[in-house]
């Protein structure tokens, strides 16, 4: 034990004289959080909507005045006249307006006949968020058009009301879980895979392994002080990040206990992964080539940044043993929902088996000689 | 008496090389024992399976008694070992790389207190003990390793060319230190260095390896006088050298070092 508590020692003085390690370890996750939360975390507005209306008619104008009630009120969509359909469609084909609203002749006329009348989106789907959000925002537009002018005293159609069990959760906050693990990952991979390898390159293990430490001192020391330096990193960015992204009452200490308990066993489980990747491996370019593929890997199948059920069977494959996905749906759980330990124990209870599992294989495979 | 190293018929093959082919010899305790040879001749092998970094492919070294396959342990207590590589921590200050390693050698609390400053005056490092070692020069970071090796009192020293890389005065240094901390100490040491004028000053002993075979054993002057056709005193080690282990050239391919990779972040 007392040797243990040496490499302990050892590796948190020298961590403790590397300060841009800290904070580069937490430079990036709260960069991506910021920067990915108001990126995508907005609505989309001032989609440029060319309208030509080829009809004139009364029903045609309505159309148009419901449409400039979006334009100026949710601001979703700006409006500009074409007389020239073909110049609209060109202007489309340009990327100058992102749809083109067709009122065609005889609108007017169908819509007081009852005769299936029809306008025309004609919509730039290259991007996908774009397209859906124009869409959204004309069917809205038409369902207003055929309300009837007059509401009868009772409503006869079936309603939906949607309650919201949670506070408002801006896509910063849903982030959150994500870019938390993430700092452990970071602290995890720098300062244990790549300080681990270099250390080894350099020689420095021979000293080690000189010494009576034993094998299990020795791979106690490298795990207890990595997960001491990710649990740092974690936790710093758990309460700075909370803050950032306004998670309300970020200093709740029940739910910090719990949050950083989350932090603890991540920590634990993503050295017990590294440390098995990382057991025989000698060149420290391997550690920075795995990098950027555990990255992507591990993070985005996790449900961190779109939910899970959007994804092809093979990546839900990945997403049911990734570490990632447990340990984001339990920071969801604490920092969204706040709820209680009942809604993270099968987390904790994944992420230990797996620290377990990972532990055990690399002891195995750990070599004391040379 | 017990021989502080005893190599019996040692063999440690890579494959099918063979980098290390039934070496044998003794060394008594207090005795300087010098291990030279060209490069790629096999001596840090056979160093490595001495202090239990290699594990032998047959035959066995006892150290101070104990076997280094069977009681790697007991070997790993009883010896002090400054590996050919840089292990010194250089973030960590002189005095705080000697008390982790007295640690990981599970040195009292009290022999620690004692024995730090003792082995920092031996190597005349007192006044840089809170420094950091990254800014220390090479033969001061020698030395440090010389103090960090002794920290739980071994009684046999094994050093891997420790005086490579490092200026004629910090070279000598090194020796005068080392030279001291044994008369003072009951010490064993067991070097490798490729400078024949230290071998020839500092070792009681000296042990020829080539091809990972051992060519020759004796003091220097004995070596020296059995150069056929020419006398002892106009013989320097040198030429002992090159009698027993030939003029060619070693050209020789070798396993790439991870220290080559071009991500290593080398810090010296």
């Amino acid at each position: 034990m007392q040797r243990t508590l040496a490499i302990v020692e050892r590796e948190m003085r020298r961590f403790r004289r590397s300060p841009l390690l800290i904070v580069m370890s937490m430079i990036f996750p709260l960069a991506q959080l910021v920067v990915l939360g108001y990126a995508f975390g907005g609505n989309v507005k001032h989609l440029r909507l060319a309208v030509v209306d080829q009809d004139r008619g009364v029903p045609a104008v309505r159309i148009r005045e419901l449409a400039n009630a979006v334009s100026s009120g949710a601001h979703t969509i700006d409006l500009l006249d074409y007389t020239d359909s073909g110049v609209a469609l060109s202007a489309l084909r340009n990327g100058n307006v992102n749809g083109v609203l067709l009122i065609p002749p005889g609108f007017s006329r169908r819509t007081l006949q009852g005769n299936a009348p029809r306008v025309a989106l004609v919509s730039d789907n290259t991007d996908n968020f774009v397209f859906a959000s124009l869409g959204a925002t004309m069917n809205s537009v038409v369902a207003a058009f055929n309300e009837p002018q007059t509401e009868a005293r009772i409503a006869t159609k079936a309603g939906l009301d949607i309650v919201e069990i949670y506070p408002y959760v801006p896509y910063i906050q849903y982030l959150l879980p994500g870019s938390i693990t993430m700092s452990i990952f970071m602290m995890v991979m720098i300062g244990g895979g790549i300080i681990f390898i270099d250390d080894k390159a350099r020689g420095l293990h021979e000293g080690y392994l000189v010494t009576p430490v034993t094998k299990l001192e020795l791979i106690a020391g490298f795990n207890l002080s990595g997960t001491i330096k990710a649990f740092m990193a974690g936790a710093v960015i758990t309460v700075l990040g909370s803050y950032i992204a306004g998670v309300p009452n970020p200093l709740d200490p029940l739910r910090l206990v719990r949050t950083f308990l989350v932090v603890g066993v991540t920590a634990f489980a993503l050295i017990s992964l590294m440390f098995l990747l990382m057991v025989r491996v000698t060149d420290p370019l391997a550690p920075r080539a795995m990098f950027g593929l555990l990255n992507t890997v591990l993070y985005f199948p996790s449900g961190a940044v779109y939910p899970q059920q959007g994804f092809p069977g093979w990546m839900h494959a990945i997403a049911a043993v990734d570490p990632f996905t447990y340990a984001v749906h339990a920071f969801k759980s604490l920092l969204l929902k706040n709820t209680g330990f009942d809604a993270i124990a099968g987390d904790l209870l994944y992420l230990t088996v797996f620290s377990a599992v990972a532990m055990t294989a690399a002891t195995l495979l750990f070599k004391r000689t040379l | 008496m017990t021989a502080a190293v005893e190599v019996r018929t040692i063999v440690k093959r890579f494959g099918n090389f063979t980098a290390v082919d039934g070496i044998s010899f003794s060394v008594t305790p207090g005795e300087v024992f010098g291990l030279l040879g060209p490069n790629g001749a096999g001596k840090s092998t056979l160093i490595r399976m001495m202090v239990t970094l290699l594990p032998p492919t047959s035959g066995t070294a006892l150290i101070n008694g104990f076997d280094v396959a069977k009681q790697a342990d007991q070997v790993r207590r009883s010896i002090g070992v400054i590996p050919q590589a840089m292990t010194t921590d250089l973030e960590l200050s002189v005095e705080e790389n000697l008390l982790i390693f007295a640690k990981l050698y599970g040195v009292s609390r009290e022999k620690r207190a004692r024995l730090i400053p003792e082995l920092l005056a031996a190597v005349e490092l007192t006044q840089w003990a809170d420094k950091p070692v990254k800014n220390l020069s090479g033969g001061m970071r020698r030395r440090v390793e010389i103090a960090r090796g002794l920290v739980h009192e071994p009684r046999v020293f094994f050093l891997d060319e420790p005086t490579t890389g490092l200026d004629p005065v910090s070279r000598t240094a090194v020796w005068d230190m080392l030279r001291k901390i044994k008369a003072e100490r009951d010490l064993t040491v067991l070097v490798t260095t490729h400078y024949m004028d230290e071998a020839d000053k500092l070792c009681d002993r000296i042990a020829i390896v080539d091809h990972g075979k051992l060519v020759a054993l004796d003091s220097p002057e004995a070596l020296k006088a059995s150069i056929p056709g020419r006398a002892a005193e106009d013989t320097t080690l040198d030429d002992v050298f090159v009698h027993y282990t030939g003029h060619a050239l070693r050209d020789a391919l070798q396993a790439p070092s991870a220290m080559d990779s071009p991500f290593m972040i080398r810090r010296s």
